[in-house]
């Protein structure tokens, strides 16, 4: 077959996804526009559907598209599947909202569609430059929904800043390929990786940009000190776009910096584990002490996936095929657990009609609506890591190759931050069961974030341990994968 | 049949059932908790039953690779486990018959908090996998948060919130050992990390690790403090629970883990476990004598009574082991059951002032002879459980420490002291009030409740032998384990002297297995 056609088969997803984007966007703008939302948002959940059908029965092994640019594996593939089963409930769980808003634009799954396009990109990327082109349609898609109520200033605040900052960071990034590219004389992955593992001495040029170009990735992932954009934006950003937020692009950028750092710039792995190292404890503790003071719910979880994201480093900063495993096995569990608390909030609605944002808005929900409460508890111990809720056993995960690559220090650590964490997830269960009712909250919303909601709680809950065995034996084929590239 | 899983899963599946009840039904949302937990006792009582004393060292056991590769689904359960299990079962329907009228807020969820505590205790005592067993010893502390919260009085929400992180701190560090201890045997199996022989530097570090999580569980000064204010606050089945059962997961850690696993460490450590233990029986016991609130009185008891345990323990011979262990069923009965003697007074006047009773020997003759017995149970007195324990520990005890057992004994003086003193306050004398005077004695619910608890302590105290003999083969092993370690040299009077002038003692004494 010509090598063009072979490579658009290959990258199956990105190019339903592609189509699947132009089409809707057609098919809104001269079906009646707005009214289509509902249709539109189903139509690109089916499209979302059609992309992970084509991942289905890609041969094992590496294959390699567009010469070497693009490079699909167990690795992508299990990425793929997570962010396009965030994005699709992301798009989902956002119809109530937009409804209520009255601010349903067509353009809400498109964009969503985009974005998912884009972090499908950023997981297969074997090169500088396709990562950055699919870093950077991811983040033109999030600037524009994050100011997607533009008549909120507060909206269009928070897509201004993202812009902002997010550009600055592309910008180092952008500056740190160049450097290496500089001095490796080349972008693609594998090929820097041959070049790494060929000097003897590293040259300075090397280093200075892989600082910058973990700089920038790291301002994606909002670990710390790169966090500071990440409460603001999701405060100011409507709650289903914080929800998206929250869940697929870290997937994405976590993925990236992954493959980035693993497959790349493997050969100096002694050098990136202590930048790892630091990313994960400071990411930790701040994004712990940061949540405390907070009295916005979109915040406190802001601060909560800051956290996260330290804990996911561990087994990054690891550096073994385990830790990347465990790391996997983290931000899936960490995308249902998250999900799950952003769709209890926005399945609340307050008594004049504005959605929910103080946790104070939440108090004695047990009694208005004990579902819901106990749904939100099971994702608050889940959060909080406490045992038999599946929440735990990435953290175990995660720590367990920490101890194992003989990083005991950084599992106390962490630990110990986690017990810190617990404290602000315990005032969210302590307000809606231990405080009496407040403002009243009446809980509406449809059927399917019913249904979305039951699902992640149960997989949370101890039932979901059951899971635990097929899902680390399938991140264990994911990061065997890119361990075996990498040679 | 798999016995063990079904007690462990019989009640999260009551508790569904509690909770989903249509409409919240309080009436029956208790009967079925009460049947639960009745039926959860036949069952530990065909345990004991099938419980073969000189049999296999752990009986009954499962094992299901179902969450692999983290942890297997693996019970079952040795002397030690099951007489810990007995306890709970039998604690378990006492709680829920001393919540039937006192808690009406909530009822279906408060009976499902302490039906899911119930699986949960007993799957601690039953886990053979080390990850499993950290999975039940952490899970308790969600049921105990809220029903300290939620139930809790004036000032819950601040002793909830004390009891979760103190306890959860340090359970991250043994955490962090046992991954360790995994990674260096590669197995999670309790047996064979039993007889692994870890590293004497990677033992004394592992140690502390794990000494951080039981010292709390225990809780051993100074680290007690969370205990008070748990207790104060929880409702009164609460503390039964927490008392009875919730503070025997730190002493059951140390056997389980701290004496078979880290065998040299704990020789060398004894040290610390003997003056933290001194430091807590005299200080805790002064701390009791002066307080007003009778709970808290009888929390500052439990923290004197567990240091005996420690001692005990940590004597590292039989009689002190087994006594340690007879000590924490005996405390675990007898301050279940003075808990629920302040419960029943407290439902009648909602204080737990001391100054606010006194002569209910007039009133309350039949609430005055129980709240004796059970007084002099916790003071040790010969033919109740408490004297069998104390006797035991000071015994093993002076064979290890004389210094350690000469302050150890001034804890039970001191002992007398604050109970009797407590006793007279609020039995004898005249009555505070009117409303103390009209006080009516014990209905027949609440006989029901303490008297099989009474029945239990003597039973403990006159014939020790049929607790004893289930734990005696688990205890050897452990005695058997420590042989030969060498101990910190303490100051002590007891240091061997062979017959003959000629040569000279060893500098180190050693462990003397005893059988």
């Amino acid at each position: 077959m010509n090598p063009t056609f072979a490579s658009i088969a290959i990258a199956g997803p990105e190019a339903v996804l592609t189509a699947g984007s132009l089409l809707t966007l057609m098919l809104g703008s001269f079906l009646g526009g707005d009214k289509t939302l509902k249709a539109l948002t189903w139509v690109s959940v089916l499209i979302l559907g059609l992309a992970g059908l084509t991942l289905i029965d890609d041969p094992a092994g590496t294959q390699l598209a567009f010469g070497g640019l693009y490079v699909e594996d167990s690795f992508s593939i299990f990425l793929k599947v997570l962010i396009l089963g965030a994005g699709a409930a992301s798009m989902l769980l956002a119809l109530p909202y937009l409804a209520e808003a009255k601010t349903g634009r067509f353009e809400y799954p498109v964009l969503l569609m985009l974005a998912t396009l884009g972090m499908c990109m950023m997981v297969s990327a074997g090169d500088m430059l396709s990562l950055y082109v699919g870093l950077e349609l991811t983040s033109l898609a999030s600037y524009v929904l994050a100011a997607f109520h533009r008549g909120e200033s507060k909206s269009s605040e928070a897509g201004l800043k993202y812009f902002v900052l997010g550009a600055l960071a592309s910008g180092i990034l952008l500056y740190g390929i160049t450097l290496v590219y500089g001095f490796a004389g080349t972008t693609g992955f594998g090929a820097i990786r041959d070049v790494l593992a060929g000097q003897h001495e590293r040259s300075f040029g090397v280093l200075l940009g892989l600082v910058l170009i973990l700089s920038g990735l790291a301002f994606k992932i909002s670990a710390v000190p790169f966090h500071m954009w990440t409460p603001d934006v999701y405060e100011g950003a409507p709650t289903p776009v914080a929800a998206f937020f929250s869940a697929a692009p870290k997937v994405a950028a976590m993925g990236l910096m992954v493959r980035v750092l693993v497959g790349a710039f493997g050969p100096m792995a002694v050098d990136w584990q202590q930048i790892v190292f630091f990313l994960a404890v400071a990411s930790m503790f701040v994004g712990a002490a940061g949540a405390i003071g907070q009295t916005n719910i979109k915040r406190l979880l802001a601060y909560s996936s800051i956290a996260n994201i330290g804990f996911a480093l561990v087994g990054l900063a690891a550096a073994s095929q385990l830790g990347i495993e465990a790391l996997l096995f983290y931000i899936t569990v960490y995308v249902a657990m998250t999900l799950g608390s952003f769709m209890v909030i926005l399945q609340l609605r307050r008594a004049d009609g504005s959605p929910v944002e103080l946790i104070s808005d939440l108090s004695g929900l047990s009694k208005t609506s004990p579902g819901l409460a106990l749904a939100l508890t099971i994702f608050m111990f889940s959060l909080a890591g406490i045992p038999p809720l599946l929440g735990f056993w990435p953290k175990f995960a995660v720590f367990q190759a920490a101890v194992a690559a003989g990083l005991i220090p950084l599992a106390v650590i962490g630990f110990i931050a986690s017990v810190v964490a617990a404290f602000y997830y315990l005032r969210l269960i302590k307000v809606m069961y231990f405080d009496e009712p407040g403002v009243a909250v009446s809980s509406e919303g449809g059927v399917t974030n019913g249904a979305m909601i039951a699902a992640a709680a149960l997989f949370c809950s101890p039932i979901g341990m059951l899971a635990i065995t097929p899902l680390v034996a399938a991140c264990g084929r994911a990061a065997a994968a890119l361990f075996t590239v990498g040679g | 049949m798999p016995i063990l899983s079904i007690m462990i899963l019989l009640p999260v599946v009551a508790a569904l059932v509690v909770a989903t009840l249509p409409g919240g039904d309080p009436g029956r949302a208790r009967i079925v908790a009460l049947v639960t937990t009745l039926v959860e006792f036949g069952l530990g009582i065909m345990l004991w039953a099938g419980f073969d004393n000189g049999g296999a060292a752990f009986q009954f056991t499962e094992n299901l690779p179902l969450f692999a590769p983290y942890l297997s689904w693996h019970v079952g359960i040795d002397g030690i486990a099951l007489m810990l299990i007995m306890l709970s079962v039998f604690l378990m329907p006492l709680c829920i018959l001393a919540s039937w009228e006192s808690i009406q807020k909530r009822v279906p969820e408060y009976m499902a908090a302490f039906l899911i505590m119930e699986s949960l205790m007993i799957g601690t005592f039953a886990a053979r996998d080390i990850f499993l067993f950290y999975l039940f010893f952490e899970a308790g502390l969600i049921p105990m948060f809220l029903i300290i919260g939620i139930w809790g009085g004036a000032r819950r929400i601040y002793a909830s919130y004390k009891f979760f992180l103190y306890t959860l701190l340090g359970s991250v560090l043994m955490l962090v050992g046992m991954l360790y201890m995994v990674g260096q045997a590669g197995t999670t199996d309790i047996g064979a990390l039993s007889v692994y022989d870890f590293d004497k530097g990677a033992q004394f570090w592992l140690f502390l690790a794990f000494f951080a999580s039981f010292a709390v569980k225990m809780p051993m000064w100074p680290v007690h403090t969370w205990l008070p204010d748990a207790h104060v606050e929880a409702p009164t089945a609460g503390s039964v629970i927490l008392a009875g059962v919730l503070l025997k997961l730190g002493g059951y850690g140390f056997v389980r883990f701290s004496l078979p696993m880290f065998p040299d460490a704990s020789a060398q450590l004894i040290w610390l476990v003997f003056a933290l233990s001194m430091v807590a029986v005299v200080y805790t016991s002064l701390v009791a004598l002066v307080q007003t609130d009778m709970k808290k009185l009888i929390a500052y008891s439990s923290v004197a009574h567990m240091a005996f345990v420690t001692a005990g323990l940590f004597a590292l011979n039989t009689q002190g082991i087994e006594g340690s262990l007879v000590m924490m069923l005996s405390h675990g009965l007898v301050s279940g059951a003075l808990f629920l003697c302040v419960g029943v007074i407290y439902d009648r006047l909602h204080t737990r002032e001391i100054a606010r009773y006194g002569g209910l020997a007039v009133n309350m003759p039949k609430y005055a002879l129980m709240f004796m017995f059970f007084t002099m149970a916790s003071v040790g007195l010969p033919a109740t459980s408490g004297f069998v324990a104390e006797f035991l520990v000071l015994i093993g005890l002076y064979q290890t420490s004389t210094w350690a057992t000469l302050v150890m004994t001034t804890g039970i003086i001191l002992g007398a002291a604050y109970m009797l003193w407590l006793y007279r306050r609020v039995v004898f004398g005249t009555a505070a009030g009117d409303d103390t005077r009209a006080m009516p004695d014990l209905s027949v619910r609440e006989i029901a409740i303490l008297l099989p608890i009474a029945l239990a302590v003597l039973w403990m105290g006159i014939y020790p032998k049929s607790f004893q003999d289930p734990m005696k083969p688990a205890i050897a092993s452990i005695v058997e384990r420590l042989h030969g370690r060498t101990l910190a040299t303490l100051p002590t009077d007891m240091t061997l002297v062979p017959g003959l002038p000629a040569t000279i003692a060893p500098a180190v004494p050693e462990i003397q297995a005893s059988h």
